[in-house]
């Protein structure tokens, strides 16, 4: 990026900052500037806040598109080289549109908004959700392995469909989701557009197949058999206890644990 | 799930593999990453370079390629641009400080690290054209078995594991052994134990997969897999030193552990894949 040469003095009357100003007062964020705060100062904040609503969505609250796509590019370098397994998982309502022309676009919302609150309460605090697009959502689960992922997705998908959400004094409705989820690839560095554009596989797989359901894309599994790493390490075994008996100079033991006599030739 | 195991059930991309794997393309190539596959071909193909040979190392990494790191090398021209058509291929190669040659992958190559039927017919081409023209060529695959990694390595006629003793190195090694078994119906895989706490560890770890392989891996009677223990190079504060000062081991301290390991590694190779140059 090209460094900013800003004047060191900052005139805010030069400025038009009445958007900035309406757009966070909109957003329950009203940043006046305080008594001794230096221009600089105010007008960081007034960034900061225009930053942190630029990744928000409006109507639920959760993070936006733009949100997710940081957190995503941010993962694939950390899982490239660190081989840690992260879930992202797509989530669309099930027939959210009979929803909107039945029970009207406000009731649609309402919807949204009550699942949006449901997910944020189904995750970690690091994990992150977000509105992906119309009535489609993210969650990125860092720290996931394989079993554990499916175990979630399994328990989102269940929580949102027992909700009962009030659309209006006397009506309730119910909505499902279909889930897909796809793993970073371990060790390689891959693009935000490929690891999405793998979960949404998933969830086409998900809707294909019934709705109301979860489907992932396996990470190619390294299947070893606890009986073959037995195997496989014991070599280890033996070079650890080679080492531990000259360390201590003991006598080594004999297969049922008794330390063998010495005997001096 | 997949059975990697089985040759009906691999990836649809691996079903049609080149009809044989090409002379005289060595592929090294590991199941966890990190455990020094850049750092044995760039420092191999000057020790083979050394020893006469004609050599090309291609990085074949294409998600995490860093051979440019370990060579200090920074082209403008890549293996990219021959991808996308923008440069000819023999203007993407490059001489190495080692007296080798380079192809390197560019950083856009992560748009390719999905093995689509156009990167394979372009890997393809790009690799059999090459080969007439050296000696030995090296390809410093990723890690694992993506597609890629699986894909390349099924283009050599020789594959080089580059495992450490760590536990989990071990087992990414054996599975990936497994795979490359099953889906490629490999019965040779060559081992290079680096950083090999003692002497001798190696052989010890290399006989260990045998043993486990042997048991646990069906494979028709008269195709075994057999393991070749291909040397092992010590942990060696050198090779840290050299990548952090961006040189070659190779050229800077030639005659420190690691630096002879990796000459007799040359020499054994010499002995059994490649034949000693006239
Ligand atoms: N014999 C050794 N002694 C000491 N350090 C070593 C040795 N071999 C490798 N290393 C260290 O391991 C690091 C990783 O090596 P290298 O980049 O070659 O691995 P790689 O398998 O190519 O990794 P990737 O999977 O990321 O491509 C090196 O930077 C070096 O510091
Ligand atoms: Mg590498």
């Amino acid at each position: 990026m090209a460094p900013l040469t800003l004047s060191p003095q900052i005139d805010l009357q030069d400025l038009q900052l009445d958007d900035a100003r309406a757009l966070l007062k909109h957003d329950a964020k009203e940043i006046q500037q305080e008594a001794e705060e230096s221009p600089t100062g105010y007008l960081q904040r007034v960034i900061d806040g225009l930053c942190e609503i630029s990744l928000k969505d409006p109507l639920t609250g959760l993070g936006n598109r733009r949100h997710l796509r940081s957190i995503l590019e941010r993962s694939i370098e950390t899982v490239a080289r660190s081989g840690e397994s992260v879930l992202l998982l797509l989530l669309d309502i099930d027939h959210f549109k009979s929803i909107n022309d039945t029970y009207g676009h406000q009731a649609g919302d309402q919807v949204l908004q009550a699942i949006a609150n449901c997910l944020a309460d189904c995750v970690r605090p690091m994990d992150t959700v977000v509105r992906y697009g119309g009535e489609e959502f993210a969650v990125i689960l860092p720290h996931c392995p394989p079993l554990f992922g499916r175990a979630v997705a399994e328990r989102i998908r269940q929580t949102v469909a027992s909700l009962s959400i009030p659309v209006s004094p006397l009506i309730n409705v119910q909505a499902t989701i279909s889930i897909g989820g796809a793993y970073a690839p371990e060790w390689v560095r891959s693009t935000a557009d490929l690891w999405i554009e793998r979960a949404d596989q998933q969830l086409y797989r998900a809707k294909s197949s019934g709705r109301n359901q979860v489907c992932l894309d396996q990470p190619r599994e390294l299947s070893v058999s606890a009986e073959e790493k037995g195997l496989l390490f014991a070599h280890i075994a033996t070079e650890e206890a080679t080492m531990i008996r000259n360390l201590s100079g003991d006598a080594p033991l004999d297969l049922q644990g008794n330390a063998t006599k010495r005997v001096n030739a | 799930m997949n059975d990697v195991m089985s040759p009906t059930a691999g990836h649809p991309s691996t079903a049609k593999l080149p009809l044989k794997p090409l002379g005289k393309v060595i592929a090294v190539t590991s199941g966890k990453g990190g455990v020094g596959k850049t750092f044995v071909s760039a420092n191999l193909a000057a020790a083979l370079a050394k020893r006469g040979h004609k050599v090309l190392v291609l990085d074949a990494d294409l998600g995490l390629a860093n051979l440019d790191v370990v060579l200090n090398l920074y082209p403008k021209t890549t293996l990219h641009d021959v991808f996308t058509g923008k440069a000819k291929l023999e203007d993407a190669i490059l001489p190495a400080p080692g007296g080798f040659s380079v192809l390197l992958a560019g950083s856009g190559m992560v748009e390719y690290s999905r093995l689509t039927p156009e990167v394979r017919d372009e890997f393809l081409r790009i690799i059999s054209s090459l080969v007439p023209h050296y000696d030995v060529v090296l390809l410093d695959t990723g890690a694992g078995i993506s597609d890629v990694v699986l894909f390349a390595v099924s283009l050599a006629s020789e594959v080089l594991m580059v495992a450490t003793p760590e536990p989990t190195s071990l087992t990414d090694a054996y599975a990936t052994i497994k795979v490359l078994v099953g889906q490629q119906q490999r019965q040779i895989v060559r081992v290079v134990v680096n950083q090999a706490s003692r002497p001798g560890s190696g052989l010890t770890i290399t006989n260990q997969l045998q043993q486990v392989l042997d048991r646990f891996v069906v494979t028709e009677p008269d195709r075994p897999i057999r393991l070749i223990h291909m040397g092992d190079i010590p942990v060696d504060p050198e090779v840290r030193q050299a990548i952090m000062r961006r040189q070659l081991l190779m050229q800077t301290t030639p005659g420190c552990p690691a630096g002879v390991a990796i000459s007799q590694l040359a020499r054994k190779l010499e002995e059994s894949v490649i034949p000693k140059p006239a």
